[in-house]
Parts: structure tokens; C-alpha cells; sequence
């Protein structure tokens, strides 16, 4: 029967059409496509709903003649049925449509079809007549070789499908059932599962075939099969019994959390696949104590999951919300436990991220850190964030306060890794053991008892360790060599040498190779390695200064001066006034620094052919450490990556005595007396919340919202250390900025300061940190304090184009519409914290209102300001502002766009966050107003505001290091050279404007070069290196777009012309 | 599930999706009465509400509702938790998802909430199996696009 419907639509003329568009010009298709955006923008436009049917009547018309004309390609019927389906939406009968989605399900490709099936699933319900005619298209699509197909063939089906027409898809949907693609055996299931329900009879032989879609290899095709058991168990429990077994054994492994980790909501277990099952459970157990039985475990077991999941972690963030320095050990205590039986990796991450911030912040005693950082070592190994032993080795480095006691701890530490590596059979985590090796190699001095040579015995048992990594390995050998020197004789050392300096791993070989020349030489050996100055600066000759003599042999014998290689290819090319579009960054390695990768590395070199021994002021003996430098000094402890290797296995408990004991005391300082009369475990209870909650009085401000660094830490950094990354790149800054005149040097730091400012995360202390910033800034300490305050917003270069950096403060009424909305909306919320923001723009206006608007550069978006003041003294009412779409950009209302009521002369204030979606050069916003006057009269107002890219440039702050690797792995370069007048050609002016208008973040400045850092929101990164020779500013661009150089550049340019 | 409805702050439809055969008039009846019932109501009030013989579950997103009937037997909090994950799904799919990306991509979220949701019942909860699945179907238009 369907085969004549078929052929009966085949025979309607004009219905049937050819793919091919018959040349219509490709501009009417485009405008074509975007009909449902002008008509959603029509409508919105409108002020009343007689307007709204009048053109939707319109469109609809229009909509009837396009689908039954003869020229209408597929492609525009499939426009033509979105906007359908938009009609009907808004109650409109559309049903003159219906037949051409059938038809567009049915002769579409793809793309079509798609769409004609979603219009068909929403136009028509399971029992309209005109689905008779779908089923033959469904035949066919089941059959289809082509995924895609099948799955919408499969989709339609669930949702709506004639109940008679059942048995001609059923075996088809059957044999789907032992498909290979799992998304079409979980369709294929549901499509039964429709079926079940409106013809139970038509599917009762396949029910041995849902058994093995319940024991599916698939979580989804078993989690569909469910939908169908629970049915079938509501109508007949009796009958499936005997599955219980099947499903307690998936619910185990369910809350056991063996499924895998996307099946996780919020970190629970596939909570939907639980219900199900557990409604299922409860069915079959109904009235049935043997059945329940077997369910007892799993039972209990789920609940007691979902408390802990629940519970668990919010439990775990108060108390690490409510520790201060009194509470903190029961509190780690607690955490531990937690973590010791957790075997999620989030979990674990979090968890122990937490510790080591409250063991760093409020530790009692060294000995409690050191087994907490221990235990936090052992557990979080490697899966934590190497921020942690970073941290640590760096609060041990670097001390705190008073002397004796940093030897105390790090004396406590290195016992307490000796005893920990006497344990036999113990695996600790690769980090861990990077830990050890460089506490054992820097501070096994401190040691009375047991000799250099003990350590060494120990440290080398590890490294013939098969499990120990080879980066390890490289550590291990490092602290070695620093213990070498305070050895007598080993022969330790000597087998160490002999077994790795074969080593096949080539840095384990480097490493041992190094240890076996300074090995040789054990005066030198002691003078480059000196007991516990780990914190010293290290000086690096980068100028290489001791070959001076070498140099001055070769140019007195005619030898050219050195230029480095990208020097020469750039003269070679400004003689040829040729651009060289190849990007030349292999010339770095081929330039022999190794080691070295960044622009900088190599300039550092470039600069000093002929004059090194101005720029390398602070020379020592001048020795290159490549191999050791890498785990001495403050490098040492720079984070690695770190190859994930099995050894995550057999983290040990810490022993915990001291943990006890603390909280024992703790414990038993309470109240005896009340405690008589209570019940053991109520009393531990007291104890345990008394001990909790202590010292969280009214005296301790402890901010539940975020911690509060006004309380004193226990272990404190020295500050002379806080802001500086790597002793490398401070030496090198020194370097550069003392080899500045003064003036420049002013500037310099000028700019630096406004770095630090804008660094700053607590905006709102923004011109008190200035004030106290200026405190500290030699170059104006002459100067009363008042003037330098005013002085510095006079010389506060602005950071923008236009010189009104001010601080935003979002209208009063604005924050309270605000405050209002944000209770409603929970997600979506914008922070009106302060940020640097465009003058106010009047953009239209009109008798009634004015709106003008600014932007607000955010750090993560621009948020775009509307101000609509009411200028008449009429109260004006469902004031809406809305934004068009636009092209290139995705437009966010913040909450607070439509306001019920505007009094009279007053001003609301409507935000937008504006992202980008892709680069553009120049883009722009519209929108309109709308408000009635008087609840009768309404007006309507349009306005469009301009956007540069310029508005989604933010500065990227990276360290040179950063910049380097960056450097490197991008592909898209542009380069290009900018002559400027000579008063310009000065590197730190010519920063300065980079900084100030585009945006720029200077990362560093060597010589006469500057490397700077911006990055396009979101996130993509561009990196400069630019160079100043003669008058000709070098510009080279690199970024991992291919369209932002060119437009930066062309940027830089308009602004070198300018200044 | 019986039925799904995204509706604005302004009490526009801007999605719906039915489960269960009803008449277009009946749908627009009980459009019309449930954005007006969830509309009136205030922000801390609870997200459930009996309504007619069956259950209503619904939670706001910024400016756009989102809406679920359930039966009687139904668990609501799950419901609750359905919304958020084509929430999730949408935002994944869109990349913060606002009420503009719904209102000229609706086809796209109906294509969404059919690979999580099937004939009123979970489909698939694995975000990345609903997204892959939307993506092949994406892929191929391109691929067709180019040909």
C-alpha cells in the first residue's frame, strides 16, 4: 500500500525536483539561508502580538507558495521547514508543510533529511494519517549502508511511528540489534522499547533478544535495554526474577564505580543508570524476602556510596574552610583518612592540594608538616599538581625566619626520608623519590650520625632500581654528586660510574659522565658545589665573556665580528629588498646555543661579539653547569613533565603517631566532667567537633568564602624571593635595565610598576597598592609623599589609546538591578568588579531617552555597557535592550536586560559580554531599545556601536621561559621591518607605546631587544620579538593564528606612525 | 517524560518537544497555562509543583526556562538533573550557551535533546557520546558541503 502512496507523491507535479539548483545565483541562496534570522529579528522588533500574526500570516503565505513551487530546490525546502517549525512554535498552523518534510525526510540528502525528519517528529503525532507515508522512506534508511542514516531512521522511529505498520520494520530492527555500532544497537533497543509500549504483543518474541542487550558490552545499550525491563517487570515481576542477580551485579559495578569515567555526573556514577536500577530492584524485591536478600549488599552499599559522594566532599571543603592554626591537625587528620581510602583521581588531586595548603599555612611543629607532606607525597605521587613539591622544596630552599630552625626542618626531613627509604618493599611515587634525592643531596650535611657515604649507599640502591623512572634516576645521580664532595672516599661512587656512564639513556650517561670529570677534580668538584647554597643566585657569564681573549686572537688576525645567523639573513635580505616569507625559526638550532630556545637565548649571545665585557658585570669564575644547573639552584625545582609510568601501585601508608598524638591531646584537654556523663561514642563526637571548631570565635575572622590571608602563615616565604621566578631571568632583567640611562631606566620602570599593578588579581586596591608601590620606587623617594602620589596619575602612561584608564564603577542602580537578577540566575553571572573601561559614547537618542554606552574591557571578554537614561518625566515600562547577532561575535545578556519599570529622569544600565568568534578587522553592534510610554505608546530606537580586535586584545602574562617554547611551536610568522625617525628608535619607547595601545605584555627586554606577549580572546596567543637597529624597528610576529600577525602587525604599524 | 518546553523570561516557546499524542489545541492549552504558572513564580520557590495529574519539574537558566512534565512515579530530582545535563550538552555544543544560540539554532538543540532524550526516555547520559554522536551527524553535512 505504502509502495502506491509512493508512487502517488512521485506523480504530484512540482513535488518532486531535481538536487541540483538549476544555477540559481549562489547570493539569493545565502540570503536565503539566513530567512529564519531576519524573521526571529522581524518578530522581535514587534511591540504587539496583532503585529506578530499579521507577519507570521505574511511569512507563512510566502512559505506556501515557495514549498509548492516548482523551482524550489531541497535546499530551500529545508530553510523553508525550520521556518515552519519556528511558525508552529509560536501557534501558528503551518500544516499545508507537513507532506514536504515527509518528502524532504524522503528524497533529502543528508543535510536534509535531517531536518525533514526533526519537522516530521514535531509536526506529526503517532496516529496522523500522513505518517503512513513515512514508513517506506524509513524502510529504506534502515537499510541504508550510511550510519547516519540508519540512526535517523532509528530516531524517528522511537518517537513516532503508526502502530500498524510495525511488522515492516521490525525485522530490520531486529537485525540492528547485532550491529556492530553501539549507538545504533541502543536505538534499536529504544525503537523496541516504543513498540513494546504500543503493540506489546507485536515485540513479545524478542524478549530473549533484550537479554542480551542487558548484557551488552556497551553501557548505553544496556542502560536503554533497562527502560524496557523496568516496563515489563512493572506489568509481570514475577516473570523476571531471575535477572535479579544480572541487575545487583550491574548496580555493584555501577556504584563501584568500574564504568567508565564519562559515564560520571558530577563525580557520581552514572546517577541515572542507579535509579533506574534501583526502581527495578525495588519491583522485583516487592513482597519477596528471598529476592530481597540478594540485594541487601548492593543496597546498603549504594546508599552508602551516595552519602559519601554527597556528603564527603562537601563536608571536606567546610572543615578546609573552617581550619585555622588550632584546628588544623585533627582537620588534616580527618582529610587523610579520607584520602587514604579514596580512589578517585579527582578526589585525590583536590585532596591533597588542600593538605599541603593547610600543612604549609598553620603546621604546629616541623615534624607534623614533614609526615603530612609525606603522606601527601605518597598518596598524591604523581597525579598531583607539581605545584606541590615545587612549593616545598622551595619553602625548605628557602627558609623562613629564624635559621636554627630551617635546619631543624630540613634536618627532620632528610631523617625522615632515610628512614622511610629503610623500609623494604616499598614503592613510593616518582615525585616522591625526586623529592627525597634533592632534600638527601642538599641536606645530609646536617646529619651527626650517619655519613655522606651512607646517603650515597642509599641513594644508589635506588638508582638500580627497575622502578625507579630515568628521570629519577637523573635526580638521584645529581644528589650524588652533591654529596660527593663531603665523602671521604666511596666506592659507592666509583661503581656509579663505571655501571652509568654506559648507561643507555643518554641523560643518565650526561649525568654520570659529569659526576666522573668532577670526580677527577675534587677541589673544583667542592668550590661548584657548596654545602646548603641552593638559595644563592646563581651567576651565569650568558656573555661568555671568558672567551674574550679568543675573540680579540681572531678579529686582530681579520676575522669578521660575529652576527648570528637571523642577523645576517636579514641584512642579506634588506640588500636584496626582498621579503622572505620562509620562517626562519630553524636558524635557532642551527645557531649551536643548545639549551637555549627562546629569541632571547640567542640575542643573548648575538649581543656580545664585540663588547662582552660591558654587559657581563657580575662574572665569577664562570663555569657552564648545563648538566647539574638543571636540579641546583633554584631551577632545580622548576615543575616536569613527567611520563606516566605504573608505579602508582603500592603507595605506602604513613605512619601517622604524631598525628595521634596531637589529637589525643587535643582530645583529652576538654571538659572531663561533662564527658562522665555521655556515652562513648557521643563523646568522641564532642570531642571531635570541639577540637574542630576551636579558635573559630569571634576574635578569628575566618572568611567562608575565600581564605583570608590576613592570618600569619606559619611557614611564611621570604619575600625577597616571591615575585622573581628564576634566578636567571632577575640577573639577566638586572643586567638589561642597569645598561639603561637613567631616563630610560625611569621608564622602564614606569612601565613595570603599571605591569605589577595590572597584575594585581584584588582590583580594588588598585590606587592603594600605586600609593604603596610609589613607596618602595627609589627613583621618586625625594619626592613629599602627596606630590609623588600625584605625580604618579600625571606620569601613569594610560594603558589604552585613548588616555582615560579610570577605574569602572558600575552605576548604583545597575548593581542593585543587578544584585537582584544575580539571585535568580545562577549561572551565567558576570562579576561587576572593576576594570578598565572606554569613555561614555552617546550612541542615539530621542526625545524620551538617551542611551550612550562603553566598553569594558574584562580579562576574559568585553563587556559591552548600554546607559539608557530617561530624560522625560514619564514613567516608561518594559524597557528591553536587545543586540542583534552578529557575525563574528557571540553576544551574552546579563542578567538585568529587561527592566518592568524606568522612573522618570532616571538611568538603567543593560550589559552585554561580547566574545569573539572568529578575527575580524572591523566589526560592529547593533541593537535597538524598546520601552512603552504610558503603557500605550511604544517606541522602538536603533543604535550600533563599533568594535576593533584592538577591543579583545589582552596582555599575556608568560615568563621568557614560556615565551621560548611558545616561540617554537608556532607556525604562523610574519615579519616585517618599520623605519622610524630617529628621536623614536629607542627600545623602551617604542615598548612603552606597545604596551599602552595594543595592549601588549612586555615579558622581557634584552639588549636592544624586546620580546612582548597579547593574547586574542579566549585564548589565542601571539607572541613579538621585536629589535631595534639603527632606525629600522624589526617586528616579527608568531602566533598559532594564522590572521593575527597580519592584523597586529598592521596594528603596530598605524601606531608606530602615530607616536 | 511527557513533555519538554524552553520558554523566555518574556514567556516566548522557544523549544518543545512532546512525548505523548496530543492535539495541537491541547498542546497550546497547556503551553499557555504552565509558562504562565512558572512565570508567576518566585525565584526561591521550589522547583516542583503538582500540576493537572502530573509533575512539573522546571529550572531558569539565565533568561530561558526550561521545563519538564513528569508522571506521578517519576523522580523529580533526577529530572532536574536531566535539565542540567542538555544544559551541560547545549553549553558543550555552543560553548556557553545563551538564549540567542536556542532561538536561530533551535534545529540543532532539538538534534541535541533527540540524542539524549529518545521517546521521553534517557537515551544516552555519557556527554561525550551524545556530542559525538551530533558531531558525526555534523561532520557529514561538511563533508557534503564540500562535494
Amino acid at each position: 500500500m505504502s509502495d502506491i502512496v509512493e508512487k502517488t507523491l512521485t506523480a504530484l507535479p512540482g513535488l518532486f525536483l531535481q538536487n541540483q539548483p538549476g544555477g540559481g545565483p549562489s547570493a539569493a541562496k545565502a540570503s536565503f539561508s539566513s530567512r529564519l534570522g531576519s524573521l526571529v529579528r522581524g518578530i522581535t522588533a514587534l511591540t504587539s502580538k496583532h503585529e506578530e500574526e499579521k507577519l507570521i500570516q505574511q511569512e507563512l503565505s510566502s512559505l506556501k507558495a515557495t514549498v509548492s513551487a516548482p523551482t524550489t530546490t531541497l535546499k530551500m525546502m529545508k530553510e523553508c521547514m525550520v521556518r515552519l517549525i519556528y511558525c508552529e512554535m509560536l501557534g501558528y498552523d503551518a500544516s499545508f508543510g507537513y507532506i514536504h518534510a515527509i518528502k524532504l525526510a524522503q528524497q533529502g540528502s543528508l543535510l536534509e533529511k535531517r531536518v525533514g525528519y526533526l519537522a516530521v517528529s514535531l509536526f506529526l503525532h503517532e496516529s496522523h494519517e500522513l505518517l503512513l507515508l513515512l514508513v517506506n522512506t524509513v524502510v529504506k534508511d534502515l537499510q541504508s549502508t550510511n550510519l547516519v542514516e540508519v540512526c535517523m531512521a532509528l530516531t524517528v522511529v522511537s518517537q513516532i511511528f503508526p502502530r500498524e505498520m510495525i511488522p515492516a520494520v521490525l525485522p530490520l530492527i531486529e537485525d540492528k540489534l547485532q550491529h556492530s555500532k553501539e549507538i545504533i544497537r541502543r536505538k534499536a533497543v529504544l525503537a523496541l522499547y516504543k513498540f513494546h509500549l504500543i503493540a506489546p504483543n507485536q515485540v513479545q518474541h524478542i524478549h530473549i533478544k533484550f537479554r542480551k542487550a542487558l548484557c551488552d558490552r556497551d553501557v548505553g545499550v544496556m542502560a536503554a535495554s533497562l527502560h524496557i525491563y523496568l516496563r515489563m517487570i512493572k506489568e509481570n515481576s514475577s516473570g523476571y526474577k531471575d535477572l535479579t542477580g544480572s541487575f545487583v551485579t550491574i548496580l555493584k559495578q555501577v556504584v563501584g564505580g568500574k564504568l567508565p569515567v564519562d559515564f560520571n555526573y558530577h563525580s557520581v556514577p552514572a546517577p541515572w543508570l542507579q535509579i533506574q536500577l534501583l526502581r527495578i530492584l525495588g519491583l522485583l524485591g516487592k513482597d519477596d524476602q528471598r529476592t530481597s536478600e540478594l540485594m541487601y549488599d548492593v543496597l546498603d552499599e549504594s546508599l552508602r556510596r551516595a552519602e559519601l559522594n554527597h556528603n564527603v566532599t562537601y563536608t571536606l571543603e567546610l572543615l578546609y574552610r573552617i581550619t585555622n592554626a588550632q584546628n588544623v591537625t585533627v582537620i588534616v587528620q580527618k582529610m587523610l583518612e579520607y584520602l587514604h581510602q579514596s580512589k578517585e583521581e579527582y578526589v585525590i588531586v583536590n585532596l591533597v592540594g588542600k593538605i599541603a595548603e593547610l600543612a604549609e599555612k598553620y603546621a604546629p611543629d616541623n615534624a607534623w608538616f614533614i609526615q603530612t607532606m609525606n603522606a601527601v607525597f605518597s598518596v598524591g605521587g604523581d597525579v598531583m599538581h607539581p605545584d606541590i613539591p615545587n612549593n616545598f622544596l622551595r619553602l625548605l630552599a628557602e627558609g623562613f625566619d629564624d635559621e636554627t630552625e630551617d635546619q631543624q626542618l630540613r634536618l627532620y626531613a632528610v631523617q625522615s626520608y632515610l628512614t622511610l627509604l629503610d623500609v623494604e618493599n616499598v614503592f613510593y611515587p616518582q615525585r616522591f623519590l625526586q623529592v627525597m634525592s634533592w632534600v638527601l643531596g642538599e641536606y645530609s650535611y646536617l646529619l651527626d650520625k650517619e655519613t655522606p657515604e651512607e646517603v650515597i649507599a642509599k641513594l644508589y640502591k635506588l638508582l638500580i632500581n627497575d622502578s625507579v623512572s630515568s628521570e629519577t634516576k637523573a635526580w638521584l645521580i645529581a644528589a650524588v654528586t652533591k654529596l660527593t664532595p663531603q665523602a671521604h672516599s666511596s666506592n659507592t661512587i666509583d661503581r656509579l660510574i663505571q655501571e652509568f656512564t654506559i648507561s643507555l639513556d643518554t641523560c643518565v650517561r650526561q649525568h654520570a659522565f659529569e659526576l666522573k670529570h668532577l670526580h677527577e677534580n675534587v677541589e673544583l668538584m667542592r668550590s661548584l658545589l657548596p654545602v646548603d647554597r641552593s638559595c644563592e643566585d646563581l651567576v651565569v657569564d650568558a656573555s661568555l665573556s671568558f672567551l674574550d681573549g679568543f675573540v680579540a686572537e681572531g678579529l686582530s688576525q681579520g676575522a669578521a665580528p660575529y652576527k648570528p645567523h637571523h642577523q645576517r639573513q636579514e641584512e642579506n635580505l634588506s640588500q636584496e629588498k626582498v621579503l622572505n616569507f620562509e620562517p626562519y625559526g630553524l636558524s635557532f638550532s642551527s645557531s649551536g646555543f643548545t639549551g637555549r630556545q627562546s629569541p632571547a637565548g640567542i640575542s643573548l649571545g648575538s649581543d656580545v661579539s664585540g663588547n662582552s665585557a660591558e654587559t657581563g658585570l657580575k662574572e665569577t669564575n664562570g663555569l657552564k653547569l648545563e648538566g647539574i644547573k638543571k636540579l641546583w639552584g633554584r631551577e632545580g625545582y622548576l615543575p616536569k613533565k613527567e611520563s606516566k609510568t605504573g608505579d602508582e601501585s603500592g603507595a605506602p601508608p604513613i605512619p601517622q603517631e604524631s598525628i595521634m598524638e596531637n589529637v589525643d591531646q587535643a582530645i583529652t584537654k576538654k571538659d572531663q566532667s561533662q564527658a562522665l556523663t555521655q556515652s562513648k561514642e557521643e563523646k568522641e563526637k564532642q570531642l571531635l567537633a570541639s577540637s574542630l571548631f576551636v579558635g573559630l570565635g569571634s576574635e578569628s575572622t575566618v572568611n567562608l568564602l575565600g581564605k583570608a590571608d590576613t592570618v600569619s602563615h606559619k611557614f611564611r616565604r621570604k619575600s625577597k624571593v616571591k615575585d622573581t621566578k628564576s634566578g636567571e631571568t632577575t640577573t639577566t632583567h638586572n643586567m638589561t635595565c642597569s645598561s639603561f640611562g637613567s631616563l630610560s631606566n625611569a621608564a622602564y620602570e614606569d612601565n613595570y610598576y603599571l605591569n605589577t599593578l595590572h597584575d594585581r588579581g584584588d582590583k580594588e586596591l588598585k590606587k592603594f597598592s600605586l600609593n604603596s608601590e610609589l613607596l618602595d620606587s627609589e627613583s621618586l623617594t625625594e619626592l613629599p609623599l602627596v606630590e609623588k602620589f600625584s605625580h604618579c596619575s600625571l606620569s601613569t602612561p594610560s594603558l589604552f589609546a585613548d588616555n582615560n584608564m579610570e577605574i569602572f564603577h558600575p552605576p548604583q542602580s545597575s548593581t542593585a538591578s543587578v544584585a537582584n537578577e544575580s539571585s535568580l540566575a545562577s549561572s551565567f553571572l558576570e562579576e561587576t568588579t572593576e576594570y578598565i573601561h572606554s569613555d561614555v559614547m552617546k550612541v542615539c537618542n530621542n526625545e524620551t531617552i538617551s542611551v550612550s554606552s562603553n566598553k569594558v574591557w574584562k580579562d576574559d571578554c568585553l563587556l559591552m555597557v548600554w546607559s539608557v537614561t530617561n530624560k522625560s518625566g514619564l514613567e516608561l515600562k518594559n524597557a528591553n535592550l536587545e543586540i542583534f547577532p552578529a557575525e563574528n561575535f557571540k553576544v551574552t545578556e546579563q542578567p538585568g536586560c529587561c527592566v518592568p519599570v524606568m522612573e522618570a529622569e532616571s538611568t538603567k544600565s543593560f550589559q552585554f559580554s561580547v566574545q569573539i568568534e572568529k578575527p575580524f578587522t572591523k566589526g560592529n553592534l547593533s541593537g535597538f531599545i524598546s520601552y512603552h510610554v504610558m503603557d500605550t505608546h511604544s517606541a522602538q530606537l536603533e543604535f550600533s556601536v563599533d568594535l576593533s580586535l584592538l577591543d579583545f586584545i589582552r596582555p599575556l602574562k608568560i615568563s621568557s621561559e614560556d615565551f621560548g617554547k611558545l616561540w617554537l611551536s608556532f607556525a604562523n610568522d610574519v615579519k616585517q621591518n618599520v623605519k622610524m625617525s630617529e628621536s623614536q628608535a629607542a627600545l623602551p619607547s617604542v615598548l612603552k607605546t606597545l604596551q599602552q595601545k595594543l595592549r601588549l605584555h612586555i615579558v622581557d627586554i634584552i639588549g636592544n631587544e624586546g620580546l612582548l606577549a597579547c593574547q586574542l580572546l579566549p585564548s589565542i596567543p601571539c607572541l613579538l620579538h621585536c629589535r631595534i637597529h639603527a632606525d629600522v624597528l624589526a617586528l616579527w610576529f608568531r602566533s598559532s593564528c594564522s590572521t593575527l600577525p597580519d592584523y597586529l602587525l598592521y596594528q603596530c604599524q598605524k601606531v608606530m606612525e602615530g607616536s | 517524560m511527557q513533555f519538554m518546553l524552553l520558554f523566555s523570561r518574556q514567556g516566548k516557546l522557544r523549544l518543545q518537544k512532546w512525548y505523548v499524542p496530543l492535539s495541537d489545541k491541547e498542546k497550546k492549552k497547556i503551553t499557555r497555562e504552565l509558562v504562565q504558572t512558572v512565570l508567576a513564580r518566585k525565584p526561591k520557590m521550589c522547583s516542583f509543583l503538582e500540576w493537572r495529574d502530573l509533575k512539573i519539574v522546571y529550572k531558569r537558566y539565565a533568561s530561558l526556562y526550561f521545563c519538564c512534565a513528569i508522571e506521578d512515579q517519576d523522580n523529580e530530582l533526577i529530572t532536574l538533573e536531566i535539565i542540567h545535563r542538555y544544559v551541560e550538552l547545549l553549553d558543550k555544543y555552543f560553548g556557553s550557551v545563551c538564549e540567542l544560540d536556542i532561538i536561530f539554532n533551535f534545529e540543532k538543540a532539538y538534534f541535541i535533546l533527540d540524542e539524549f532524550l529518545l521517546g521521553g526516555e534517557v537515551q544516552e547520559t555519557s556527554k561525550k557520546n551524545v556530542l559525538k554522536a551530533i558531531e558525526q551527524a555534523d561532520l557529514l553535512q561538511e563533508f557534503q558541503k564540500v562535494h
